[in-house]
């Protein structure tokens, strides 16, 4: 699918910079952000940084991706639920995928995740490595 | 609300049809509906389709599909929702007929998928995925159900096993089905030792990629008993909506959305589970019916994977699940599956199962559970015999 830088840039500050919605009322905060809490319909909020450290909490190894992550086969995929209750998916790299498990520490880092074609545009945001410090 | 009925149901080859355009399969079955029902006009056209325009770069299907049935002229309209598009299109010709607007309306459903690559195929599908948050970081559609069973099995200890069992026992039901795509019989160790997909989940755990159309004659019991043809009674319709991306949600060791549907449709029917004697439910993968088995309420959490293993869904067993072969052996045409769901209960209704398919004493209520993407959307009918 075409991505036009558009759709790419609007990104950047969940992608980049972790930024996460935290609402007033709730306290609850949500990754990607929201405009709307879905457990009280505030729509009072403030930017947060997502912590950056979290145990994984379900995964699994991809082997048949989609044409974009062909090059990456067969790479881990996985949930990590961070120190802030919030929960992300993301890939997992430096990491050999059968050691991947439940409970794993993991930290977030900024990578390059894909790239549109030979001349396209580069989508960069974060995937999880192992935490070992 | 008024009563509303099925009252005539048709489907068209399902397979890899590379023969057969996507408006030729539509009308194909709409045509076999028609004829079964023996009616003679539409009020209106329902169909349900995901993607026309990732798989054959067609969209506006519901005038297209009005056109080539040579019936320009009739209001006709496109449902999405995923994978569940056949089953909110039916939803859609239910709430039509039963609010009084229309006397006889169509609901169809249409995936045309072998018309692009396997990865063509991958992408477009993904689409019922979050694309920002899940699909840009590559995820795959058997890659998120395969962490809904990495959690399942560790959570419940839900074995390899467990999963093999719902496609042996799908594959054995579908292997009576004339129009299956993979009407053949298969083995728990063929199962457990076919090609890894996404861990834990193999290819045979996952159902194929399907060209076919399904169609329905949606009325009233009133007009089906003047046309003087069989009809099954649709006593509850309901649809619900979970978080769209699967980390965001709770417990991903449930799909709430069908909780919540099949609560909503058994309370419309004044019916409770226990009075549902089988069903139609939406295993794209085996680990999806274990859920679906406990998450519409008929199995506690982390049972129903030994319930199966056991016999229990078998077509002779106490609630048989998935007597057409379900997406696994039947075939999976995204957008038609929600829609041959319903004509299965029809047949097995009306006990007009073919080839020794009919689910032994006559059931009398059957329940269908769609749903699209990781579970974000479900929709659940209950029919009942007339």
């Amino acid at each position: 699918m075409t991505m036009f830088s558009s759709r790419n840039w609007r990104e950047y500050p969940q992608r980049y910079r972790y930024e996460a919605t935290r609402f007033i009322k709730s306290g609850k905060t949500y990754f990607p952000p929201r405009q709307v809490d879905p457990e009280t319909g505030d729509t009072d909020r403030v930017t947060v940084t997502l912590p950056e450290t979290g145990k994984v909490i379900t995964y699994t190894v991809i082997r048949t991706p989609g044409a974009q992550f062909k090059d990456l086969s067969p790479y881990a995929l996985a949930i990590a639920e961070m120190t802030d209750g919030t929960r992300v998916m993301a890939q997992m790299t430096d990491v050999d995928v059968e050691t991947v498990k439940i409970g794993m520490e993991v930290r977030l880092e900024f990578r390059r995740i894909q790239q549109e074609g030979e001349a396209g545009v580069i989508g960069y945001g974060y995937k999880f490595v192992p935490k070992w410090f | 609300m008024r009563e509303v009925c099925v009252a005539g149901v048709g489907l068209s080859e399902w397979g890899e049809v590379w023969r057969k355009s996507i408006r030729d399969l539509f009308v194909d079955a709409a045509t076999a509906a028609i004829k079964n029902a023996k009616v003679d006009h539409l009020d209106s056209l329902y169909v349900g389709c995901m993607s026309g325009g990732l798989f054959v770069g067609q969209e506006h299907l519901g005038a297209l599909m009005a056109d080539y049935l040579g019936m320009a002229g009739i209001p006709a309209m496109r449902v999405e929702s995923a994978c569940a598009s056949g089953g909110m299109a039916f939803r859609a010709a239910f709430l039509e007929v039963a609010s009084g607007a229309s006397d006889i309306v169509m609901a169809s459903g249409i995936e045309k998928m072998t018309d692009v690559s396997g990865d063509g195929a991958t992408d477009a599908l993904a689409t019922a995925a979050d694309q920002e948050y899940e699909v840009f970081n590559g995820a795959t559609f058997p890659g998120l159900y395969a962490m809904m069973a990495t959690a399942h099995m560790a959570r419940y200890g839900t074995t390899r096993e467990m999963l093999s069992a719902v496609a042996v026992k799908n594959h054995k039901n579908g292997a009576k089905n004339p129009v299956a795509q993979y009407p053949f019989e298969i083995t728990s160790s063929q199962v457990g030792n076919s090609v890894m997909v996404a861990d834990p989940l193999r290819i045979l755990d996952c159902s194929p990629v399907t060209d076919g159309a399904a169609a329905v004659i949606v009325t009233t019991p009133e007009i089906a008993k003047k046309l003087g043809v069989p009809y099954v009674k649709v006593i509850g319709s309901a649809a619900a909506t979970d978080t769209i991306a699967l980390a965001q949600r709770a417990d991903i060791t449930v799909i709430k959305s069908a909780t919540l549907a099949t609560q909503r449709a058994l309370k419309m029917a004044g019916k409770k589970l226990d009075e549902i004697q089988f069903a139609e439910v939406h295993d794209c993968f085996t680990i999806a019916e274990i859920i679906v088995a406990e998450s519409i309420g008929k199995y506690l959490p982390g049972k129903a994977g030994a319930a199966i293993l056991a016999g229990e869904t078998a077509l002779d067993g106490k609630f048989p699940m998935n007597p057409s072969g379900g997406l696994k052996s039947k075939g999976h045409p995204v957008g038609a599956t929600g829609v041959a769901q319903i004509i299965e209960l029809y047949k097995q209704l009306v006990g007009k199962a073919e080839n020794g398919r009919q689910i032994p004493k006559s059931p009398k209520i059957g329940m269908a559970q769609n749903m699209g993407g990781s579970g974000a959307s479900s929709v659940v009918h209950i029919l009942e015999v007339a």
